[in-house]
């Protein structure tokens, strides 16, 4: 009897029970879907995990102050961020972009106003190194700065806050009882954690420190290594500096500024997606373990059951050989095709946000689910044929 | 004389152990020349299902020889036993034993498929079989979509399409009602007539009666054997049949 022959007796086979052959597809195929599935979703929070890192900058190194302000002694300045800018000394620094900030300033337009979140004084260098473009109009030039020019980017929040509807480019808005004229709108920016980054306006350091905060001392100084794997370089430069220009003494164990760099931060946060990559391994493991138990019991029901067809056929000069084919054969097809349709629903289901995640397929997932699928498929769809193929033909007959 | 087509001698049947010990078989001796219409009666326990699964060769004997065609069966391997039951057996069971949900024309082409005969030529010899046995018109049917005496004549073409040299019926007439058992029994005897071994059991002596042999089983052992009607002649059922037609 020819593979052809049996191949065809395994076709009739699966169609003669269309129903059960549906359903053990079925059980397969949500095996399969699931591993992948959960697995994609793990990734792809992971992946939006370290992607928000990467959005506030990996190659920047924040300097802040941690004197209580007042004391001139220990606050960061102007001097001290023009210093930082020596290729000599801090060859791997790229931009220095020194930094106040306010929270308290109120932005009136035609008699509305608005409680900007952070209102921000700067250089031009800040947008690259804090990864913050401008979507429309243009950001303010070093021109502006130098001049003390009273021009302003908006956030996504205040644009939309002050200016529902209209273009705010080129219209003034007071700020502090100053005009300040619109040139730019930020780029919408994902939020991390419960303040909204959005609610932000970027103007020249000098209009700022002139209308809002006064020359005082800066709040930080974001520093842009020249390559993020320069970072650590970089940092060194940039506290050697300081700690000249400060009188910070060698042996001191602290210093009136802090550093913060954000791929330190990254790296952890890389740990920990990889952390949660493990966790949502296991969880596949187990999703895989319950689903192979899962396609496990269909199989041995499916071919238990047939253990008397199994002797009806074995009565009618069956060799075992014949029989043994057939049923591997329809297990293969079950298993393959619920296997490849399991993938297939897990590649259309990765399109769709779930639980507020865009999975992100891992394609070794794939392959471990449809091979351990369909191992088991085999292993217990084979198994029980081969018990009853191996029986008398009068035990397999009996079988109830 | 030929060879007999089946031949046992000293046959022992036992099950289980110890005190458990159930003797089906204490030394059954039967030769069945080709040809003969041979029917085993016997109350239920005498162990004649247990002799008709080891004529069978779905079961084994504890002791004795059994050959089937002049070769001895307990001497065969998996495969070769495969192809004795194929070859040289037609089994009809009581519980007719159809595949479910697959066309009684299919249903006889499964031991054709098995001995490797060709698609085409194995669906004209099925039609032929159907034909037979009167069934050449429900060859698309499904066993449930056929009464029972249908799907039992569906077994016997079953049974009867590879042109075995035995034809082994266990109770082939038990699950079935009067009607539907004169209709099997007439197929029966028509094979007979066409010069088929065929090898009974029963326990309606109505069944029996119309074989050309008799043979009482009680408590495994051959009580009596008795030739109702000459070997070379058609049985005595496909006579009556054939008077009842002629009249």
């Amino acid at each position: 009897m020819s593979l052809l022959e049996v191949l065809r007796f395994s076709l009739r086979g699966l169609s003669a029970n269309k129903l059960r052959s549906a359903l053990t597809m079925l059980g397969i195929l949500i095996g399969v879907a699931a591993v992948i599935l959960l697995v994609a979703v793990g990734n792809g929070s992971a992946k939006a995990i370290s992607d928000r890192i990467e959005a506030l900058g990996t190659n920047t190194i924040t300097v802040m102050s941690t004197g209580r302000g007042g004391s001139s002694s220990t606050s960061l300045t102007t001097e001290m961020s023009d210093a930082l800018v020596d290729p000599a000394l801090a060859p791997d620094v790229k931009s220095v972009s020194p930094v106040v900030s306010s929270s308290s300033a109120t932005m009136t337009y035609e008699g509305t106003d608005h409680a900007v979140a952070t209102f921000v004084g700067t250089t031009p260098s800040w947008f690259a190194a804090s990864s913050t473009p401008v979507g429309a109009g243009a950001m303010f030039t070093a021109d502006d700065v130098d001049q003390g020019r009273r021009v302003v980017v908006l956030g996504q929040t205040v644009a939309e806050e002050l200016f529902p509807g209209v273009d705010p480019i080129d219209k003034q808005v007071t700020v502090g009882g100053a005009l300040f004229t619109i040139v730019g709108v930020l780029e919408e920016k994902s939020s991390t954690g419960f303040n909204d980054a959005n609610d932000t306006a970027i103007a020249p350091l000098t209009a700022v420190q002139q209308v809002l905060t006064g020359y005082g001392a800066l709040t930080s100084i974001i520093v842009e290594a020249s390559d993020p794997d320069r970072v650590d370089a970089a940092q060194d430069q940039v506290s050697t500096i300081l700690d000249q220009k400060l009188d910070v003494a060698a042996t001191s164990g602290s210093t009136p500024y802090r550093i913060q760099n954000a791929s330190s931060l990254l790296e952890t946060q890389t740990e920990t997606a990889d952390t949660f990559t493990t966790l949502l391994g296991a969880v596949a493991a187990i999703s895989l373990l319950v689903g192979g138990i899962g396609i496990t019991n269909i199989m041995l029901v499916t071919v238990t059951e047939r253990t008397r067809e199994i002797g009806i056929r074995k009565a009618l000069g069956a060799p075992r050989r014949v029989i043994l084919t057939q049923f591997l054969i329809e297990a293969t097809l079950l298993s393959v095709l619920g296997g490849g349709l399991g993938v297939a629903a897990a590649l259309i289901g990765s399109h769709f946000t779930i639980v507020g995640v865009k999975p992100v397929i891992v394609p070794s997932s794939i392959g471990l689910a449809v091979g351990v699928s369909v191992a088991i498929g085999l292993f217990f769809g084979g198994l029980p044929a081969a018990r009853a193929a191996r029986l008398r033909p009068i035990d397999a007959l009996r079988y109830e | 004389m030929s060879k007999p087509v089946l031949e046992v001698r000293g046959l022992k049947k036992i099950y289980g152990e110890g005190e458990a010990t159930v003797h089906a078989l204490r030394g059954v001796s039967l030769t069945v020349q080709r040809g003969d219409y041979a029917a085993i009666m016997g109350s239920s326990g005498s162990g004649k299902s247990t002799l008709m699964n080891i004529l069978g060769a779905l079961d084994i004997p504890t002791s004795g020889t059994y050959l089937l065609d002049g070769v001895d069966v307990s001497r065969l391997s998996d495969a070769q036993l495969a192809l004795a039951r194929n070859r040289l057996i037609g089994f009809i069971f009581q519980a007719f034993n159809l595949i479910p949900r697959t066309s009684a024309v299919a249903n006889v082409e499964l031991p054709l498929a098995y001995a490797g005969v060709k698609p085409k030529e194995r669906r004209r010899r099925a039609i032929e079989a159907l034909d037979v046995v009167g069934l050449a018109d429900r060859a698309g049917h499904e066993p449930n979509q056929l009464s029972g005496g249908q799907q039992q004549r569906v077994a016997v073409a079953r049974a009867l399409v590879t042109e075995p040299a035995l034809l082994l019926a266990d109770e082939p007439t038990g699950n079935l009602d009067s009607k539907s058992t004169d209709d099997v029994l007439q197929v029966f005897d028509d094979l007979s007539a066409a010069g088929r071994t065929i090898v009974i059991i029963t326990h309606e002596d109505e069944v029996g009666a119309r074989a050309k042999r008799l043979i009482r089983l009680v408590d495994g052992s051959i009580v009596t054997d008795v030739r109702q009607s000459p070997l070379h002649l058609p049985p005595v059922g496909a006579v009556a049949a054939a008077g009842r037609h002629h009249v």
